[in-house]
This record gives structure tokens, C-alpha cells and sequence, in this order.
């Protein structure tokens, strides 16, 4: 199984650090014994079709082999056993999802109230910490990086500081927004929503991990994020961070319309000032953080229409109702991460409220769905269409709260990542036609 | 504070050059307070830079704090903002590193104890040891979770105001520096095109 040089880099390239636990599978493989290898080639195989699978739902899961996988409380072991073949083994995966409240809900992936979850590469994170033969000095003393500021690596890095992925789930619920409203399709005027947004999204997922460096240290998600390791400075983030939020406002503010420049400086400030110190202070983060996820898409639709009429507030309604199943499940099995990190989350502090919520707000959806074409926003066959799978969150959403356990939480975060990009993509196939517009003329055919 | 390491490590690298093609001079490293034996004033505990080297450079994580330490190196013509500079993240470095150390270790005594207690109440029979924690359910253990959130909450509130406090801090010191330093840049370029 000898990778060939450029099959590796595109795996390097495609999947980053997966794609590095994947070269070092092989490179694993080609040392080890037959039968070993035949274990490990299919433990690979089944962890590159659920990335791929995950990546073309578009969103970014690494999966984490073991619930063990947790920060390190305990100092290690002086001598550093790779945990990834241990991991091969196990039975359970555990995906991991970008956090990303930055400028909306974690839209499509996962926006976490963990805010600021990233890939998580827990096992390559060992595996290139550790060398495998070498005396323990030098082994330490290899570990050590100048903190040398290199262009080739300056892309990269402020792709993870930017949280690109989830920026750009952010801005496909935006355009999901956009395309909502009920007024013809601006070119135009989409891409100038779309990429203010996106840099303003940026500008606050960056100062976001500014804030939090030694709380993404000490969690399993966030530790190989930029600023943790050392590979930007502060400054630099802080500079990257005001010239990605300068430009991304003014184009959103006399590009698109000043309201939706307005909701935009709103996001920034309510996910950097607001959500990320209240991570630390009150459950209440959660809410705002929801907020935060929700107003994207009303920006959509406000960079279309020019007033924040209802269909915006019932999508960002919907965005928000989502956000609820989707992080407190997520958040359920991570507790110990967040007591040990004294971050206040429901899952910790009120656990039946957590699950109550999550609940709660898996009925609302349905309530909403069935808002939609009252308020014009969709035809009626909108809440007709979207009842299954939202009954099926709903479900989900029941068991965990009545069996409030591990196995329960993790198929509802699952479900909660395929459940919004399908109900927006039948938002937008029922979206209701105007009268005069290019669809309901080409829906009316030859007999007008 | 140095960082908590546990004895034992008795090899250590030999005394670092003094002088660097970088001229760089000594520094005050952490491991000097503690009476680190291998500390000779230039280098972190088991790690030395290279003599080329005009950098900072950082290490792997601590295995208590899961922090990242970082070496800073020191130039010779150090102005006084690059010192204050340098000082503050030093400083700011060992505070973290002490808190978060300390808080895991917390974390991680408390949650032994907390297990070991209640697998006593459980079970008079039972041994505990550290196998013994997939006992308990997630149920059980949350109920430590949210115990030790609370007893630390206090605790947390002053470090996160600390921490933002010494974070901006670092980051406006990082500004005027980098600014002194392209003015430097300017001035000198300025008296080649004069001279």
C-alpha cells in the first residue's frame, strides 16, 4: 500500500490532517506484518469513506476513534504509545464538528457552542508529536517549532484561524437567505452578500480564537488551532481580524444596504464580545450563540429585499430553533472537557434543561415549517414535505431526552447535520412564486 | 512560576553557548528560580535553540497544563518596549501555566476521589483503581462535573478578567514594538539615502 507521491499530497491537501492520519496508516502498513496490515488497510479505508461521505454533505467532521481521545489530564506516560492503532480497534467514532458561531449558527456544520471547535486531529496530533525511535531529549527537542512567521505556511494558517470551512457553511445559509426572498435574483448583489459575509465571518471566528487561547489548549477539538501552537501572533490575528471585519462591512454597508452592514457589525460584536466571554460566565451563551447563528441568513435576505420584513425573522427562526438539538447534543458528551475548562454549559450545569431545550425546540421547527406558507414565504407543500424528517428530529430529540445518554446524543448531533441542509434546500424548491417572476411565468407554460 | 515537571529527567543538554551569531544575551529562563540544575540562564529545561536561530520558539505541550511553552529570545539591542514586551509574556506564560496546571491536577485528584467515594458507597467489595472509572455512568460523573464547575467558577471569573487584561496587553505591546521596529526600518533607510 505504498502511497505514490502524488496521491499522498492531494490526500494531504484534500483532507489535511485526516489526510495525514491516512499517510501515516500507510506508511504504518507497509511496515507492518501482513495481517496487521489487512486490519489496518480496512480501519483506513471505512475512515476515508465516512470523511468523504461527511465532505460531501459539506461539512467537517475528523473522526475521533474513541471517546478516550479526551485532553490529557493526567500527565503522560514518559514513553508515548501511538494511540491511533489503538483507536483502529475501537469500535466507536466520535466526529468532531468546527464550531462556528461566528457570524451565524454553525450553519451547515457544526456550529458548536463550543465555539471554536476546529479539526480535531487528536490522533495525528500524537502521532507527529511523537517520533518513534528516538532517545527522549532529542525527542523533545525536536518538538520545538521556531516561531518563525513562514509564508508558505501563512495561507494555511489563516485559513484555520478564519475557520474557512464554516465560514463558508455560514455563507451558504446567507445565500439560502438570499435566494429565499421574494424578489428576483440579483447576481450581482448576492456575490457582494456573500463575500462580505464571509469576511466578516472571518473577522470573528479570528478574534474569537484570539480570546480563547489557552482554553483551546486545554481541549482535545481546539488544540491545534494557529495561535495555540504558536505558528501567527496575536497581532497578527488581531490585524488579520480588522482587515477581513473593515472591508467585509463596508462592502456589506455600500455594496449591499446599510441594514444588512448593520446586522452584519451586530453579528460580529454579539459573537466576539458577547458569546465568547459569556461562554465562561452563564448558561445563557447558549442562547446568544444561537442569535448569533441566526442572523446570517436574515442578512441574506435583508441584502435582497432591503427590509427586515417577516420571512427573514421566520428563517432566522428557524436557523435559531436548530441550533438548540444541533450543540446540545454535541455538547453532551463533552462535560468533562467543559467542567475541567469552566466553560458553562446547560449539559453541565442543568442537564435535564438541556435536553428540555433541545426538545423544545425540535417541536418548534415543526411549528415553523408550518409558518412558512402562511406567511408566504413557501407553498403549502413546504410543512407537507419537510413533516418526516422533522418529526424525525423531533423523535430523536425525545429519546434523548428520556434516555439522556451518550447513544442518544450523538444520533441526534447527526441527525442535526443533515437535517438543516435538507430543510433548506426544500425551503428553497418550495419557495413560493411570485407572480410575473421568470418561474411562475415558465411554471405557467405556453398556455398564457 | 517554572513549569511543573517531575523529577528524573536527568540528562539534560549541555550548557548552551553563550553568544549567538544573533547576539543574543543571557535571559532570566524559568527554570533559573526553581535552581534548575541545567538551566544556565540561556535555555528552557531540556531545550536548547540553535546558535542561528533570531527567533522565539515554542515547544510541545506541558503534560500538566497543555500549554505550549515558549523560549524567547533575547537580541542584543534590545530596546526597553521589547524588553517590557518579553517580560509580560514571560511572566503571563508562568501565571498560565501555574493556573492551568494546577487546575487539571485538581481536576484529575478530585475526580479519582470522587470515584473512588462512590464506588465505596456502591460496593464495600469493590477495589478501586484507576481501571475501576468506567464504573460509574455518565449520569454519576455529571454530577462531579457540575460540582467542580461550581466550586471553580469563582476562581475562573478572576483568571478569564485576568487573562484578557494581560492578553490585550501583550497585543498593544506586540503593536508598539512592531511599529518602533518599522520605524527603525525607516529611519535607517532614510540615513542611507541621506549618506
Amino acid at each position: 500500500m505504498a502511497a505514490s507521491p502524488r496521491s499522498l499530497s492531494s490526500r494531504l491537501l484534500l483532507t489535511g490532517r485526516a489526510g495525514g492520519c491516512m499517510w501515516y496508516l500507510e506508511r504504518r502498513a507497509v511496515q507492518a506484518p501482513p495481517r496487521k496490515f489487512m486490519r489496518l488497510f480496512r480501519n483506513a479505508s471505512k475512515e476515508w469513506i465516512t470523511f468523504q461521505h461527511f465532505r460531501f454533505l459539506k461539512r467537517l467532521y475528523v473522526t475521533q476513534l474513541h471517546s478516550s481521545l479526551n485532553q490529557q489530564v493526567k500527565p503522560k506516560p514518559e514513553a508515548v504509545v501511538s494511540p491511533f492503532l489503538e483507536n483502529t480497534s475501537s469500535v466507536e467514532a466520535k466526529a468532531e464538528m468546527e464550531a462556528m458561531r461566528a457570524h451565524s449558527p454553525p450553519g451547515l456544520t457544526l456550529p458548536l457552542k463550543p465555539r471554536g471547535e476546529e479539526l480535531v486531529e487528536v490522533a495525528c496530533a500524537s502521532v507527529v508529536e511523537s517520533p518513534i525511535d528516538v532517545g527522549e531529549t532529542t525527542k523533545e527537542e525536536k518538538q520545538w517549532t521556531e516561531m518563525k512567521l513562514r509564508m508558505d505556511d501563512l495561507p494555511g494558517a489563516l485559513a484555520r484561524l478564519s475557520k474557512i470551512k464554516l465560514t463558508a457553511l455560514v455563507v451558504s445559509t446567507t445565500a439560502a437567505g438570499f435566494a429565499l426572498a421574494p424578489v428576483p435574483f440579483h447576481w450581482p448583489c448576492f456575490l457582494l452578500t456573500s463575500l462580505g459575509t464571509g469576511l466578516a465571518s472571518c473577522a470573528a471566528n479570528s478574534i474569537n480564537q484570539f480570546f480563547e487561547v489557552p482554553f483551546d489548549s486545554n481541549m482535545n477539538r481546539t488544540k491545534n488551532r494557529p495561535l495555540v501552537r504558536g505558528q501567527i501572533s496575536p497581532l497578527l490575528a488581531v490585524s488579520f481580524a480588522t482587515c477581513c471585519a473593515v472591508p467585509g462591512v463596508a462592502l456589506l454597508t455600500w455594496g449591499v444596504n446599510p441594514l444588512t452592514g448593520a446586522l452584519g457589525v451586530f453579528n460580529i460584536f454579539l459573537y466576539t464580545c458577547c458569546y465568547t466571554p459569556l461562554k465562561r460566565i452563564s448558561i445563557a451563551n447558549t442562547w446568544v450563540g444561537a442569535v448569533v447563528g441566526a442572523i446570517p441568513p436574515v442578512m441574506g435576505w435583508t441584502a435582497a429585499t432591503g427590509s427586515l420584513d417577516v420571512g427573514a425573522l421566520l428563517l432566522g427562526g428557524i436557523l435559531y430553533s436548530w441550533q438548540f438539538p444541533h450543540f446540545n447534543a454535541l455538547s453532551w458528551g463533552l462535560r468533562e472537557d467543559y467542567s475541567r475548562g469552566g466553560y458553562c454549559m446547560m449539559s453541565v450545569t442543568h442537564p435535564g434543561l438541556c435536553r428540555r431545550v433541545a426538545l423544545r425546540h425540535c417541536l418548534a421547527l415543526i411549528a415553523l415549517s408550518a409558518a412558512a406558507p402562511a406567511l408566504d414565504v413557501t407553498s403549502w407543500a413546504f410543512p407537507a414535505i419537510s413533516l418526516p424528517i422533522n418529526l424525525y428530529i423531533s423523535y430523536l430529540a425525545f429519546r434523548f431526552y428520556k434516555d439522556a445518554d451518550r447513544k442518544s446524543s450523538r444520533k441526534l448531533f447527526f441527525c442535526s447535520l443533515w437535517h438543516l441542509p435538507l430543510l433548506l434546500l426544500l425551503l428553497l424548491t418550495c419557495k413560493r412564486r411570485r407572480a410575473g417572476s421568470p418561474e411562475a411565468e415558465a411554471e405557467a407554460g405556453p398556455a398564457s | 512560576m517554572a513549569a511543573l515537571r517531575p523529577g528524573g529527567r536527568a540528562l539534560r543538554p549541555p550548557l548552551c553557548r553563550a553568544v549567538a551569531d544573533c547576539g543574543r544575551r543571557l535571559g532570566p529562563e524559568r527554570g533559573a528560580e526553581r535552581g534548575d540544575a541545567a538551566s544556565s540562564g540561556v535555555c528552557s529545561p531540556g531545550f536548547c535553540p540553535p546558535r542561528k536561530s533570531c527567533h522565539d520558539w515554542i515547544g510541545p505541550p506541558d503534560k500538566y497544563s497543555n500549554l505550549r511553552p515558549v523560549h524567547f529570545y533575547v537580541p542584543e539591542n534590545e530596546s526597553p518596549v521589547e524588553q517590557k514586551l518579553r517580560e509580560l509574556r514571560q511572566e503571563t506564560q508562568e501565571w498560565n501555566q501555574q493556573f492551568w496546571a494546577n487546575q487539571n491536577l485538581t481536576f484529575s485528584k478530585e475526580k479519582e476521589e470522587f470515584i473512588r467515594s462512590r464506588l465505596k458507597t456502591k460496593g464495600p467489595g469493590l477495589k478501586t483503581d484507576a481501571g475501576q472509572k468506567a464504573a460509574l455512568t455518565a449520569d454519576e460523573m455529571a454530577d462531579f462535573y457540575k460540582e467542580f464547575l461550581r466550586k471553580n467558577f469563582r476562581k475562573h471569573m478572576y483568571y478569564n478578567r485576568d487573562w484578557y487584561r494581560r492578553n490585550f496587553t501583550i497585543t498593544y505591546f506586540m503593536g508598539k514594538v512592531a511599529l518602533e521596529r518599522l520605524w527603525n526600518k525607516l529611519a535607517q533607510k532614510q540615513a542611507k539615502r541621506s549618506g
